[in-house]
This record gives structure tokens, sequence and C-alpha cells, in this order.
């Protein structure tokens, strides 16, 4: 080898001595601090929960979007990107209190969330409504599709209530699985129509076993 | 309040440059001064990310560490007090495999050692380098030639080898 080559490789192999841990956490330690200081409009942070990785987004104003297992990572940024802004860094630190609430709720040590919300996601009038009055209702209760459109103002428009529900950006918190078809029937899920089950189970809204066959799943 | 633009998250964007950009900011300004500026160069980053549009991110991101790297070492030779510790953890140890190698390095003057440190440690084309140092590709060249060959007469190839 040639000591020209030498140099060039001695000057990229010290270089990279201990680089990309040292880069890691230097750059930990700054996205906290940008989610700290505001400079980062929004902190996300990955859950481990017993129905599998969630992705949970905050902004100052409050929580703003949780992604369920069923959704990638790439789609959950994407939208907070495009829709609120790209200043978007992993900061688990901002989330230690939603983060504490969430794991308490899929444990079942935790009935209520007192966590502030942050609305932007979701598109104003009848179906900011819908959601709005989904995240009055306790722990364990349900209403069919109808009830929950009459609770926003409009019985009829119980089609419209199920689409806003199905694009609500922050389940559990705001509990959509609570909205079910019928009895033994839950319906449609963004997080799957299992999860619904899981979810409706553990809030005992749900015989734990045989609960009846499981419903077509549709809009 | 929605300047939205369809551009990543900042977060991939730190990811894929953190480590080329701590490398370069270890040679610029040594391991121990690393760290604070490249909390610098990731805020000032993030404040202005917006400007970004269409430029080259490497070269970009590397523009603003070159930036914060003259800055820190104006600021120490204006104020050769001792800086106060951030509340942060500092770096981990640097790489003292071969501290003459940094040593040289840090003997060069600033545009060499800039040229030879983008273009080896964080690793950019010539095109790059260029960009980052906002300057032409040919005296990005020249820059990285004469770098070089100032740290060949400090290391004979028996002594790199070892």
């Amino acid at each position: 080898m040639s000591p020209r080559d030498e140099i060039e490789r001695l000057l990229a192999a010290e270089a990279r001595a201990g680089l990309d841990e040292a880069a890691s956490e230097a750059a930990s330690r700054f996205a906290e601090r940008a989610a700290a200081e505001g400079a980062a409009e929004v902190a996300y942070a990955i859950l481990d929960t017993p129905v599998g990785a969630t992705s949970i987004a905050a902004t100052p104003r409050g929580l703003i979007s949780v992604g369920l297992p069923n959704r990638s990572l790439d789609d959950f940024l994407t939208e907070l990107a495009t829709r609120i802004s790209p200043r978007i860094v992993e900061a688990p630190g901002k989330l230690d209190e939603a983060r504490r609430e969430l794991d308490e709720y899929f444990h079942g040590a935790r009935e209520a969330f007192d966590l502030p919300l942050d609305w932007r996601l979701v598109p104003g009038g009848f179906y900011r409504k819908v959601l709005r009055a989904t995240s009055h209702l306790p722990y364990g209760a349900t209403l069919s599709y109808g009830d929950i459109a009459e609770r926003a103002g409009n019985r009829r428009a119980h089609r419209a209530a199920g689409t806003a529900l199905g694009a609500n950006p922050i389940p559990i918190v705001v509990p959509c699985h609570r909205i079910v078809r019928s009895a033994g029937s839950p319906g449609n899920y963004g997080g799957g129509p299992e999860l619904k089950r899981w979810l409706l189970t553990l809030e005992g809204a749900l015989p734990a076993e045989g609960n009846g066959e499981d419903a077509p799943v549709s809009g | 309040m929605s300047a939205v633009s369809a551009r990543e998250p900042f977060q991939s964007f730190l990811d894929e440059h953190r480590s080329a950009v701590l490398a370069f900011l270890r040679a610029m300004v040594g391991p121990d001064d690393a760290d604070d500026c490249f909390q610098e160069t990731f805020m000032a980053a993030l404040r202005k990310y917006d400007s970004l549009d269409g430029a080259n991110p490497r070269a970009w991101v590397m523009t603003i560490a070159r930036n914060k790297a003259i800055d820190h070492h104006r600021a120490r030779a204006r104020r050769p007090l001792p800086k106060a510790e951030l509340p942060e953890a500092v770096a981990p140890a640097p790489p003292e495999r071969n501290p003459e190698l940094w040593e040289a390095v840090a003997e060069l003057p600033e545009k060499q050692r800039a040229a030879v440190t983008l273009r080896f440690a964080a690793d950019l084309r010539f095109r790059e380098v260029a960009v980052a140092m906002e300057t032409t590709e040919e005296a990005a060249r020249r820059n990285v030639h004469e770098g070089l060959r100032k740290l060949r007469g400090h290391f004979p190839s028996e002594e790199v080898r070892s």
C-alpha cells in the first residue's frame, strides 16, 4: 500500500473510532434539548406495549398522535411532517407522562387519561364533535355509531361518525374502540378488529373468552 | 401556522448526518469541544431547516458545522477562560489510538484542516467539500492536496504502518 493511500485510510479509521456510538448519544441529547426548548415542534417516542410497538407524538399543546402497532413509523412521521411541521425529533423524555399513563392503561392499572390533547390533526366541524364526544366516554362503556352521532348533534350521520372515528389520530386516549356495531360484534378499527376486541376485553366490555363469532369486518 | 412542506422529519436528517458531523468536528476542534459544537450545529440546522430546500443536505450541514468550529476557535482566542461546563454529559473518550495524527491535523491551516477532514473523516466528495466550504471545487481539491502533503511529511510510510 502506498503511503498516499495509507494516510487517507488512517484518517478515515481514526475518525470513525468510537464514532457511531458517540454520535448516537450526542444526537439523543440534542433531540431532548430541542424538544424541551420548543425548537422542535413535534417530539415522538416509541412505546413497547403488550400489543406491540406504539408510536406517540406530542407538540407543546399536547398529545397529537398515537400510531398503533399496525402503522409504520414512516407513515406516522410523514403525516406529522406534512401536516404539522418537519421539525420532529425522537425525545422520549418530553413524553414521560404520556408514556407512563399509556403503560398503566395497557396493564390494566389506569382507566382515564389526564393528558392535554392537540386536536390539529382532526378536521373541524362534525368530525371534531364526534371525537370530542368520544373522548368523554368512560372506561368499559360502549356506544353505537348512531349514539355517538347523536351526541355529536346528528343521529342520522352515523356513517360520517364512523368515518371520523376511523380517522381518529389519537386512538386509545380518544377511545374510539368504545364505539361498536353491536354487543359481541365490535366492528372495524384503525388498529385492526383484533386489537379492538383486545381493548374491550381489557376494559371488561367484552367477556374474556367465548364472545361469539367474529363479526365480518366492514366500515 | 403551517409552513407545510413535504420535507422529511428532522430526526431522519439528524440520524443520517450525525456521525459525519461529529467526525468532522472532532478533527476541527478536538474531541472535548466537539460535542458542544455538535449541539450548536444541529440546533442551527433545526432553526433554519426550511432553507435546506434544494441544497445537498450533507454539504449544507457541514457548512454550518464548519462555521460553528470557526466561531469556537474565535471565542477561544478572545476569551481564554475555562469554559463553564454544560449540564449535559460530556462526549465519551476520544479516539486516542494515534494522537500524533490529530496533532498534525490540528496544526494544518484551517482551510486545509477543514478540507482534509471533510474529505476523509466525513467522507464528502470534492464537490460537496467545495459547497460546505463555500468555495470552488478546484480550491477544495487544492486544500485537500496541500493538507495531505503536509500530513505525509509528518508520517513517513513506515511510521504510519505501525
